[in-house]
């Protein structure tokens, strides 16, 4: 049986040199599907240790508040189009109290919009954001000039901003910006201070806004609501105890009797539930796209049947001699079949070299444009590659090799 | 016992038309005999070594090959049977390409179950008929005369009890021919049974016995009486 490989793995190297530009295109179609899929695979693990180390980076000690009606088994309810406007600056301020929610450290309140910013001819249209002089406290972040403001100037509706180091190089250029005043949806503000360089966290940028006190975005708006609310609590474990803590508060005072959830118009999510959520969704995108780039696999198989069946029809004879020297049917399905598989695995070889290297580029890429890039390429991806490629050898080799070993020896010897 | 006993043995073809290649033919041929069939073009010849080679099947009639009934085994049964007590020579010689003289004396070991050592055993074969130089050539680097040597090594190396010989000399020149022909009389004298299909009274005559077959039937079977000993030398003159 050895003996038989040997020989079959010989054979198939021989005919295959000997139709080196058919065997190569052929090839060509495995390399690519196999190469696709370690580089989707290995660019979507990227992502999600991207994303995953940014939420980590913020603490996996944080509470979100955000107001809707929402159940875990379809996180996107909430999401309906329309602005839910239950939270208030109010309920913020009530979770800061120590007596009710023991392990609070901070909570910061938002209430987002767009805004237009101008200074002298200048204009810059980016995101304001009305939040809390707590915001520091809560998402952390450091300036670069200037101060955050503070909650006098929260609760007396101050008309101060701190800039997004983008924005800041947008309006002032080189000149200094603290100081100065600035238009923003036609109200004067001064600018008090400007954030140092942060990037992006969990798809916001955090170089591109503007921030200005909550009770001034909302006047500014007219609303009287806010978009959610942020708390930080001690450590993760006194995350579920907070939970209820806050459950508790907001429901009474947003007068909701049914303590089960059922009608409650707020939900409470914390970092770790937003760790699964995220894992959950980018792994299901990840296969999806996976499973995308191997149907070429399909395509290069029918490539590997087409090359088989040119293959047995060209070796006719030798079949027939074969079988005249006493090969039996499996020896001649098994010579062939270890022929398709052999192409198809030096294929998923050749495409696992080409697509680790492309996603080893991808991470040199990512680093040299600052992300916190994970180079990964799972063993199983790999695995997974191999196992796919000979199985398209061994599935589209199968017909042209049983064709193969069914050919009458007398027949096959006469064939011309 | 006989090594070949045939018994109003008969080959038909039916695509569109009817074609009956061999009609209830019966001989019987003794181990160590070398027998020539011969007989004109379409007359049967190769059907009925086909059949007798295990490569076809016989539509009627009884064959029995070392003993067994040939009729009762199954493919794999025959492929076993070949590749142990059958060797072949074609006119058209039938090596691999692409493959050296040696790979080509060892392939029928690869289909069996013979522990032996397969190269050391293949090279005997060879140096037997004078190839011992040409053990790493391709086989698209020697000649004819040489490639049917090679085939007749392939044919011996799992010491067949028959060699078969399908015009083994139709595509060499006299000179090569010869050689061939004085190989199989010597393989016969060291006991080999031999069966020769040739449509050349000269080649014919190099072996023991003569079946004449005409349309599909066996006109004649007669013993040679001036057995040609083969002499290379006068056939280059
Ligand atoms: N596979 C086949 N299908 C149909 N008819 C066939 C087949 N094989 C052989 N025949 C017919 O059987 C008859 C005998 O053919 P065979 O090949 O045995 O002749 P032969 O004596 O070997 O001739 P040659 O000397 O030309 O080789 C011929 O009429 C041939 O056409
Ligand atoms: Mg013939």
């Amino acid at each position: 049986m050895f003996k038989t490989l040997i020989q079959s793995v010989k054979i198939a190297t021989t005919s295959l040199l000997s139709n080196k530009i058919q065997s190569f295109l052929t090839m060509l179609g495995i390399v690519i599907g196999v190469a696709s899929v370690i580089v989707i695979m290995s660019i979507g693990s990227g992502v999600q240790s991207l994303i995953l180390s940014e939420i980590k980076n913020l603490g996996t000690n944080l509470i979100a508040v955000i107001p809707g009606h929402g159940d875990d088994e379809d996180p996107f309810a909430s999401m309906g189009g329309f602005a839910v406007t239950t939270l208030t600056y109010d309920d913020a301020v009530a979770l800061r109290n120590k007596q009710d929610v023991p392990n609070v450290i901070a909570v910061a309140a938002y209430s987002r919009g767009f805004g237009t910013a101008e200074w002298k001819s200048e204009t810059y249209s980016t995101s304001l954001t009305g939040t809390t002089a707590s915001h520091i406290d809560v998402m952390g972040g450091e300036l670069k000039e200037g101060r955050f403001f503070n909650s006098e100037e929260e609760n007396r509706f101050s008309r101060v901003a701190v800039l997004g180091n983008d924005v800041r190089d947008e309006l002032f250029g080189q000149s200094d910006s603290v100081g100065q005043k600035i238009k923003v949806n036609d109200y004067t503000f001064d600018v008090i201070g400007v954030m140092e360089e942060r990037g992006v966290v969990i798809m916001e940028d955090y170089d591109d806004q503007i921030f200005i006190p909550i009770k001034t975005a909302q006047r500014m708006m007219g609303v009287n609501y806010v978009g959610f609310i942020r708390i930080k609590v001690n450590s993760e474990e006194d995350i579920p105890q907070t939970e209820e803590d806050v459950k508790a508060i907001l429901r009474e005072r947003h007068n909701i009797n049914d303590r089960s959830g059922g009608k409650d118009d707020f939900m409470v999510k914390n970092t770790a539930e937003a760790l699964d959520m995220i894992t959950e969704i980018t792994d299901s995108l990840r296969y999806f796209l996976a499973i995308m780039a191997a149907m070429s696999l399909v395509v290069g198989g029918i490539g590997i049947m087409n090359i088989m069946f040119i293959s047995v029809t060209e070796r006719t004879r030798e079949v027939g001699l074969r079988k005249a020297l006493g090969a039996k049917n499996f020896h001649v399905l098994g010579q062939f079949l270890v022929e398709a598989i052999f192409v198809t695995l030096i294929g998923g070889i050749i495409g696992i070299i080409f697509g680790v290297a492309i996603s080893f580029f991808i991470t040199i890429g990512a680093h040299l444009l600052g992300y916190e890039w994970d180079f990964i390429i799972s063993l199983g991806s790999v695995v997974l590659a191999l196992v796919v490629s000979s199985g398209v050898g061994l599935f589209f080799g199968f017909y042209p090799a049983f064709k193969a070993s069914k050919l009458n020896p007398i027949k096959a010897l006469r064939y011309e | 016992m006989s090594l070949i006993e045939v018994k109003n043995l008969k080959r038909t073809f039916e695509d569109g038309v009817k074609t009956y290649a061999l009609k209830d033919t019966s001989f019987v041929i003794e181990k160590g005999e070398f027998v020539a069939i011969m007989g004109p073009s379409g007359s049967g010849k190769s059907t009925l070594m086909h059949i007798l080679g295990l490569l076809d099947r016989a539509s009627g009639g009884k064959f029995i090959f070392n003993g067994k009934d040939v009729s009762k085994l199954d493919d794999n049964e025959l492929a076993s049977l070949r590749n142990e007590e059958i060797g072949f020579v074609f006119q058209s010689f039938n090596l691999l390409q692409r493959t050296t003289v040696l790979d080509n004396v060892i392939l029928p070991l690869i289909y069996s179950d013979n522990k032996i050592n397969a190269k050391k055993r293949a090279e005997e074969v060879l140096e037997s008929v004078g190839l011992s130089h040409r053990l790493d050539h391709y086989t698209n680097q020697i000649s004819g005369g040489e490639k049917q040597r090679v085939a007749i090594a392939r044919a011996l190396v799992n010491k067949a009890s028959v060699i078969f010989a399908d015009e083994p000399t139709g595509n060499l020149d006299s000179k090569s021919g010869a050689q061939i022909m004085k190989i199989l009389q010597r393989l016969n004298d060291d006991g080999n049974t031999i069966i020769l299909v040739t449509h050349e009274t000269y080649t014919a005559e190099c072996a023991k016995r003569i079946l004449k077959m005409k349309d599909g039937e066996l006109v004649s079977d007669e013993k040679v009486v001036n057995r040609r000993k083969v002499n290379v030398e006068d056939v280059i003159k």
